[in-house]
């Protein structure tokens, strides 16, 4: 762990009643990195992830981002430090527009951090980043007009809008098509090569290969490996956890 | 204020039987709200319609109203059965819920308690049973049988209701649909349909409630108001979907209006209920058997 | 169209009314009109809320009543007994006051319960209501449960007789609530609660902060509610805390958004309107125990048949695409009180 790190995460636990979520997670993840992480099911990754942002409290460890302790801030507060993450189940806002709710983050994290935009710039912002996910077309359109791969990049987008410095993309590619696994990839390499560091978090193992630089495993609420991940795919623990 | 042992004891029982009493009146909330998670505000009104089956039977026929509402218990059950459809249909398979679903209920206790008022008048109505009028005096203990009686049938229903969640597979499904709905289909057990029938349930003890309360005191349409934050405040203290904890609460409850109304007068006592209701909301959401 | 527009044509409206109804000599339709006015303001404040953030608020009596509470208190004081004095504070001032008295009560309710779910937030506001009655039944100096007597004014300068005047004041505060609803819905302010109402937690995310926004509805829509109970001891003379702290109050304000359309501001407008006058023809003509039965049907008829109310039934039939309007929506982040 060095001081470089943007996210550092430090013997982070946390139960539910009698059961234990997480136990003793150490990670550090580098400002450009491109982190993948792994786990079975009910290994504990989304409750990593609600902890990371703030959804859910971590009884034990801290969490710092960007140099700073995220302990006690609420999840909004750390979304205007420049922490995004995009839900396992796509939650649109269902009353407005894709353009309006692209809109949200930008207005909302914009006035946090003392930037207010011009009335048509945010609307330039907004049409820009449907653009980059090709949703431009269904602007105006409320999110139920959306197929499943659309609703993702959504998802994406809006996670996006709030600039942020990390992002932590949690399960976009489950219940997708090959080629639409394809266009998701295509699109976080994009957005990885504009300087946001991602986590991605995902059950498709051939798109976790291929985009992580590094691979974390998750199992029972613990890590039990964190390297290469060539390397992190041959552990015999891994293999018998996940992979056997 | 006068201070005696003799009241305070008096006042401390008479808590604990009426809190029997309230746990009946809370029950169905407990399953409604605690388990299923549906915000049945009209509850209070079911048991107020109850309580008036139970009049017109005994006012026409002289049948004890427990009895009375024993026999009521499948056409409530019908009718909690039929509105859970509605609610479902209109509602929760749209995931509307909170605001609609709030309004719904806010309706039927309007709707209930008007068509009470307007075919019932604002009079007050009570019952008669063979148990309306002695007491029992032990030491320095004075029990009126008419609020012994439905304290202990109180008791009993939530006993039977207990055994009915935990040992038969109904029951064990209607305690598995509030945690985990997938696995319940993976059963081939429609969800749906184990909700109907708990609902049922819940608007079913309403009936047997409704008996209770018309022979503890006589009854008017608005009476069920008071009821509201009762036995919400006992259901949420109780730990929302425990029965064991809603026992508990509602004597808890029952205790504390008994002292507050014995030492400080009863036009306190709307506040107690209520009163705890904020305060467990706002320090211990979980109850005192959390969740 | 930008705000001071709006103001200006419902002032004129306003006026337009205020001079037929002066027109029509006939004092009962000021006292029918008063109430009317009085269910705009409840149904829209109750509407920022509950329409725009999905907050069901079941205790309207409770911030009317401490409105007209307020009021009764300061006549108390003033006056010392039970006869008018010559100094009476003025209306505008006493709905200052009886909207303070509820904001800033309606910000403490928010603060202790808007962290629970929405369903248990519904319960606290009732149990609230509850408590708050039990406390002013057991304050005699407002007059406890024997209720207290507010001598009004036979007349007031310029307009004349007084319970004109009353109506005027509470059709401007109509005025007022429809504006405010209004510029909140189209500035960032209203996007936040349609996220808030949407999905809390994805709001969250997004960098929405929640509690605050919540809190900034709770307090305004308690101070409206608040400012029109102020006048209302003036109204009705005879104040007595079980009709004031009544269910009446809250099943309206719950039912005309409702029926209106909860997500712009001319559904309570529209609901108080249609429902409010059908209310006063049925409690004249039948009874008023008929008056609430048809209110809570046409609650849960709407609820279930028309979710989203009249404004949406509109909309649907007359628009070709309903997602050009939902998009149409313009917001103002260079206007002077782009709020947090």
């Amino acid at each position: 762990m060095t001081n470089t790190d943007l996210l550092q995460i430090d013997n982070l636990g946390k139960r539910f009643g009698g059961f234990v979520a997480l136990e003793n997670i150490s990670l550090s993840v580098a400002a450009g990195e491109r982190l993948g992480l792994i786990g079975p099911n009910g290994s504990g990754k989304s409750t990593l992830v609600n902890c990371i942002c703030g959804t859910l409290r971590n009884e034990q460890g801290a969490v710092r981002f960007d140099g700073q302790p995220l302990d006690g801030l609420e999840a909004h507060q750390r979304t205007h430090r420049g922490l995004a993450r995009s839900f396992q189940l796509p939650r649109p806002f269902a009353s407005m527009s894709l353009i309006d709710n692209i809109r949200i983050p930008l207005l909302y994290t914009g006035a946090a951090r003392g930037t207010h935009h011009a009335k048509d710039v945010i609307e330039d912002r907004c049409a820009g980043l449907l653009r980059e996910v090709g949703l431009e077309a269904k602007a105006r359109h409320l999110p139920r007009d959306l197929t499943q791969v659309e609703m993702r990049k959504l998802e994406l987008a809006r996670a996006m809008a709030s600039e942020p410095k990390l992002l932590i993309a949690d399960e976009s590619m489950a219940g997708l098509t090959h080629s639409e696994v394809e266009e998701i990839l295509t699109l976080l390499v994009r957005l990885n090569e504009q300087g946001v560091t991602i986590i991605l978090i995902e059950h498709i193992m051939r798109a976790v290969m291929s985009f992580s630089r590094r691979l974390v495993v998750l199992v029972s609420g613990k890590k039990i490996a964190d390297g290469q991940p060539d390397d992190v795919v041959r552990n015999p623990e891994v293999e018998r956890a996940y992979l056997g | 204020m006068i201070f005696s042992y003799d009241l305070l004891i008096n006042a401390v029982v008479s808590g604990i039987l009426i809190g029997g009493f309230y746990a009946a009146v809370s029950c169905g909330i407990t399953i409604s709200f605690g388990i299923l998670d549906i915000v049945n505000i009209a509850h209070p009104a079911f048991i107020i319609l109850g309580s008036y089956a139970a009049y017109i039977v005994n006012a026409t026929f002289g049948l004890d109203p427990i009895l009375t509402s024993i026999v009521m218990v499948p056409a409530f059950y019908v009718l909690g059965a039929g509105i859970y459809q509605v609610y479902y249909f209109a509602f929760e398979k749209h995931n509307q819920e909170s605001l609609r679903g709030l309004a719904f209920f806010f309706g039927l206790l309007f709707i209930t308690e008007v068509s009470l008022v307007l075919y019932f008048g604002v009079d007050y109505r009570y019952v008669d049973a063979s148990y309306s009028g002695p007491s029992w005096h032990f030491a320095m203990l004075d029990i009126p049988f008419r609020i012994l009686v439905p304290c202990l049938v109180s008791l009993l229903l939530i006993a039977v209701l207990q055994l009915i969640l935990t040992r038969t597979f109904v029951g064990r499904a209607i305690m598995a649909v509030s945690q985990d709905q997938q696995a319940l289909r993976l059963m081939a057990v429609d969800p749906v349909r184990i909700k109907r029938i708990a609902f049922g349930i819940s608007i079913a003890t309403a009936s047997l409630a409704g008996a209770f309360l018309i022979i503890i005191q006589p009854v008017e349409p608005s009476v069920g108001r008071e009821y509201i934050g009762r036995v919400f405040a006992v259901c949420v203290l109780g730990g929302m979907g425990s029965l064991p904890g809603t026992v508990i609460a509602a004597m808890l409850l029952g205790v504390v209006e008994s002292l507050t109304s014995t030492f400080y007068g009863p036009s306190w006592a709307p506040a107690v209920s209520f009163g705890f209701l904020l305060v467990t909301l706002a320090v211990r959401p979980a109850g005192l058997l959390g969740r | 169209m930008r705000t001071p527009a709006f103001l200006l044509i419902w002032l004129a409206i306003a006026a337009a009314v205020f001079g037929l109804s002066v027109a029509f000599d006939n004092d009962y339709v000021f006292f029918a009109g008063y109430v009317i006015m009085q269910y705009i303001v409840l149904s829209t404040a109750w509407n920022i809320l509950g329409g725009y953030c999905g907050y069901v608020n079941f205790g309207t009596a409770a911030f009317f009543a401490l409105g007209a509470y307020s009021t009764v208190a300061i006549y108390k004081y003033t006056t010392g007994d039970d006869t008018p004095s010559q100094f009476s504070m003025p209306i505008p001032f006493l709905m200052l006051i009886g909207g303070a008295v509820s904001g800033v009560v309606g910000f403490g309710m928010g603060y202790l319960t808007l962290r629970l779910r929405g369903a248990f937030f519904a319960i606290a506001t009732l149990a609230l209501s509850v408590v708050l009655e039990t406390l002013v039944v057991n304050w005699d100096y407002v007059g406890g449960s024997r209720g207290a007597y507010i001598i009004r004014p036979e007349n007031i300068w310029l307009i004349g007789n007084y319970i004109r005047y009353l109506f005027l004041i509470m059709m401007l505060l109509a005025v007022a609530a429809i504006t405010i609803a209004r510029l909140i819905e189209h500035s960032r302010l209203g996007y936040g609660f349609a996220t808030i109402r949407d999905d809390e937690l994805a709001a969250e995310a997004c960098g929405v902060p929640t509690l605050r926004l919540k809190l900034i509805a709770t307090t305004i829509s308690g101070a409206l509610m608040g400012m029109a109970g102020a006048p209302f001891p003036y109204y009705i003379g005879f104040l007595q805390p079980d009709s004031t702290f009544g269910l009446d109050y809250a099943v309206n304000s719950i039912a005309m958004p409702l029926i209106g359309g909860t997500t712009t501001w001319i559904g309570p407008l529209v609901g108080a309107l249609l429902l409010g006058s059908l209310q006063q023809i049925a409690t004249v003509t039948i009874s008023s125990a008929v008056n609430l039965l048809i209110v809570g049907c046409l609650l849960v008829g709407f609820v279930i048949v028309a979710p989203n109310g009249i404004v949406g039934l509109v909309r649907t039939h007359w628009r070709r695409k309903p997602e050009e309007f939902v998009g149409r929506r313009r917001v103002d982040t260079d206007a002077p009180g782009a709020v947090p």
